[in-house]
């Protein structure tokens, strides 16, 4: 099975958010970077465990961003992919994301691609079936259950008040979500491995422009809280009704 | 110029989320706008009361097959001229609203909060700890509305229905089962939110706190090591992995305020936070505190819910 695993590079989950350059850039000053969680924790391992099940095949990274995301790519590496690709543009909206992987994965037979459910800057959870729209692929979004078997996968996914289990033919793209895999610490062989392993750095292609982030803005800071004493925990409610008028 | 909005009207009656996407979709447009759906749904003409001219249905397609209803809105869309795409940013508008963008060669803005400003869409990033305004330069424009952005409007109006009977070509994604969870209230979709944390001490002490949640029509989350241990389900987790949510009101009760928890709870309109500790980082994020032990609180909150309920 050949598989390809959307990998991207997101501040890290306690990083403070600040903004630069008249607040039209993320401040990335300071802050570690990491493999966004939905793709390291669930995509990717999944993807590595669905190869060793199957003692055969691939398991290839892909990330579109500049020479600052390859420590990341190498996380990748560590954990197990056997070879990662990067695709040398900085990401500025899906469809342009979108576009570049889909035209790279194009004609290479992947039987498997799977993203993450989203990534946790900037959570759009696009990306994925993007992809699979320009590869003509069925895509399945927040997927916590992957089997496979032969052509046919069983995926299990979160819908409204419930789980769907639903079965689709290979090849499909998945937005993996909690549930999927468990995370793996990669341990010291494979950093030592990783960091042999190929990385090819591709060319952008021409891709679509057609939308961007004019600016960005803090959300406004709460007025301060209003304490009551546990004694008179009951005026809460009434403070509910009557004050903030929500219940 | 017009607007298509697309619902998914599956279910026993047309969900808030489908009402406040009609919604907001006429609010954009300023006048009637085309809903899309699919399935069996019946009485799809009261969408003319959120704005809906007209309802176009898909009869022959049942499962959510994201590229059979992305032709079918795209159809749609070609034979309206639709400039503009409205969805809702949940499981079935993640699946259709990015492709529908992809073959359209269409911006999308992923979870809009409400009417755009000086042409500008915004929309949370960062879970919630910062804003995004988008501009979006293409001819077609997608949009994914959060639930529980706007009212839902009733204007007594009643909308066409319209049959679709073009070709959609054959499913590829079939669907085996359907295990429903949880209460009937889908947490993202909830106006009121009772959650609570690793403070409740273990699994059989969540009953105040689903009592609570009854009393107030509230559905219940809980953090992430709650659900990690298996105290309560899965889909009660709420924050940066879990479940992002945006009700009217959310209640913590013995959850620290992680950063993580934060970012799936922090749009929420009122927060309540019950912890025995004053230091607890959450209090910073609340709007009303109470320190003191849940165990003695609840009570006092069930108490007064109850005499809330009984006087309305
Ligand atoms: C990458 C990443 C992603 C994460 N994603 C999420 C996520 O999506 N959602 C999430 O929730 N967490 C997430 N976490 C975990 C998060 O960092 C916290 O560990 C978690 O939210 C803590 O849960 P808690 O508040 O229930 O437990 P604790 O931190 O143990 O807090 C328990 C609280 O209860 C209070 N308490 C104890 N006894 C009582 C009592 N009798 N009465 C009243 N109060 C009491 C304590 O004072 C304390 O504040 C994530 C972590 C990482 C690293
Ligand atoms: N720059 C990128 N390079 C590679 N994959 C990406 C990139 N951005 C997003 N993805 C993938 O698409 C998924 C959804 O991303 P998003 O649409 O940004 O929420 C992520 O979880 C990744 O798997």
């Amino acid at each position: 099975m050949k598989i390809l695993v959307l990998l991207s590079q997101v501040p890290d989950t306690t990083a403070r958010i600040a903004f630069t350059n008249d607040n039209t850039q993320y401040d990335g000053n300071g802050v570690t970077f990491i493999v966004n969680p939905y793709d390291e924790w669930y995509a990717l391992v999944r993807a590595l465990e669905l190869k060793e099940a199957a003692g055969a095949g691939s398991v290839t990274t892909i990330t579109v961003g500049g020479a600052d995301t390859e420590a990341t790519i190498r996380k990748g590496l560590a954990i197990g992919a056997d070879d990662a690709v990067r695709i040398d543009a900085q990401p500025t909206d899906a469809l342009q994301v979108a576009e570049l992987v889909a035209a790279y994965a194009k004609d290479k037979g992947y039987d498997l691609v799977l993203a993450g459910k989203e990534t946790i800057d900037h959570n759009g959870g696009q990306v994925g079936a993007m992809v699979a729209e320009l590869l003509d692929m069925p895509y399945v979004p927040l997927a916590s259950k992957l089997e496979v078997s032969g052509t046919t996968a069983t995926v299990e996914r979160d819908v409204p008040g419930g789980v769907e289990v639903l079965e689709v033919g290979l090849p499909v793209v998945l937005g993996a979500a909690k549930g999927m895999a468990e995370q793996r610490i990669p341990n010291m062989r494979g950093i030592m491995a990783a960091r042999t392993k190929p990385l090819a750095v591709v060319p952008a292609t021409p891709v679509s422009e057609v939308a961007r982030t004019v600016k960005f803005e803090l959300p406004p800071a709460k007025s301060g809280v209003r304490m009551i004493p546990a004694e008179e925990a009951g005026t809460l409610i009434e403070l509910l009704h009557t004050e903030a008028k929500v219940i | 110029m017009s607007t298509i909005v697309f619902i998914d009207t599956r279910g026993e009656k047309l969900s808030k989320a489908a009402q406040e996407a009609v919604t907001y979709a006429s609010q954009l447009a300023g006048g009637p706008v085309t809903a899309v759906t699919f399935g069996g749904a019946q009485g799809l003409e009261s969408l003319g009361a959120q704005g809906a001219g007209k309802v176009i249905v898909a009869r022959n397609v049942t499962t959510l097959d994201s590229q059979q209803l992305t032709r079918l809105v795209a159809d749609v869309a070609s034979k309206e001229n639709a400039t503009t795409i409205v969805c809702v940013s949940d499981a079935t508008g993640k699946a259709l609203a990015p492709r529908v963008a992809a073959r359209l060669k269409a911006g999308h803005v992923a979870g809009v909060t409400g009417l755009p400003e000086g042409g500008l869409f915004r929309r949370n990033v960062f879970s919630g700890k910062a804003r995004a305004h988008v501009q979006v330069t293409s001819a077609v424009k997608v949009l994914s509305l959060m639930p529980n952005s706007v009212a839902i409007a009733h204007n007594g109006g009643t909308a066409a229905v319209e049959e679709y009977n073009g070709d959609l070509g054959a499913a590829r994604i079939t669907v085996k089962e359907v295990r429903k969870a949880g209460s009937g209230i889908p947490l993202p979709e909830a106006e009121l939110v009772v959650s609570a944390g690793r403070g409740m001490k273990g699994p059989e002490h969540w009953a105040p706190v689903e009592e609570l949640a009854n009393l107030l029509g509230a559905a219940t989350a809980c953090s992430r090591p709650v659900a990690d241990m298996h105290w309560r389900p899965h889909h009660e987790h709420v924050g940066q992995t879990g479940v992002a949510i945006r009700p009217n009101l959310y209640i913590a009760i013995g959850i620290s305020g992680a950063i993580q928890h934060l970012a799936g709870v922090n749009q929420s309109k009122v927060i309540c936070v019950i912890n025995k500790d004053p230091e607890a980082p959450f209090f910073k994020a609340a709007d009303y505190g109470i320190v003191g032990d849940a165990f003695e609180v609840l009570p006092k909150l069930i108490d007064a819910a109850k005499k809330l309920n009984a006087e309305r």
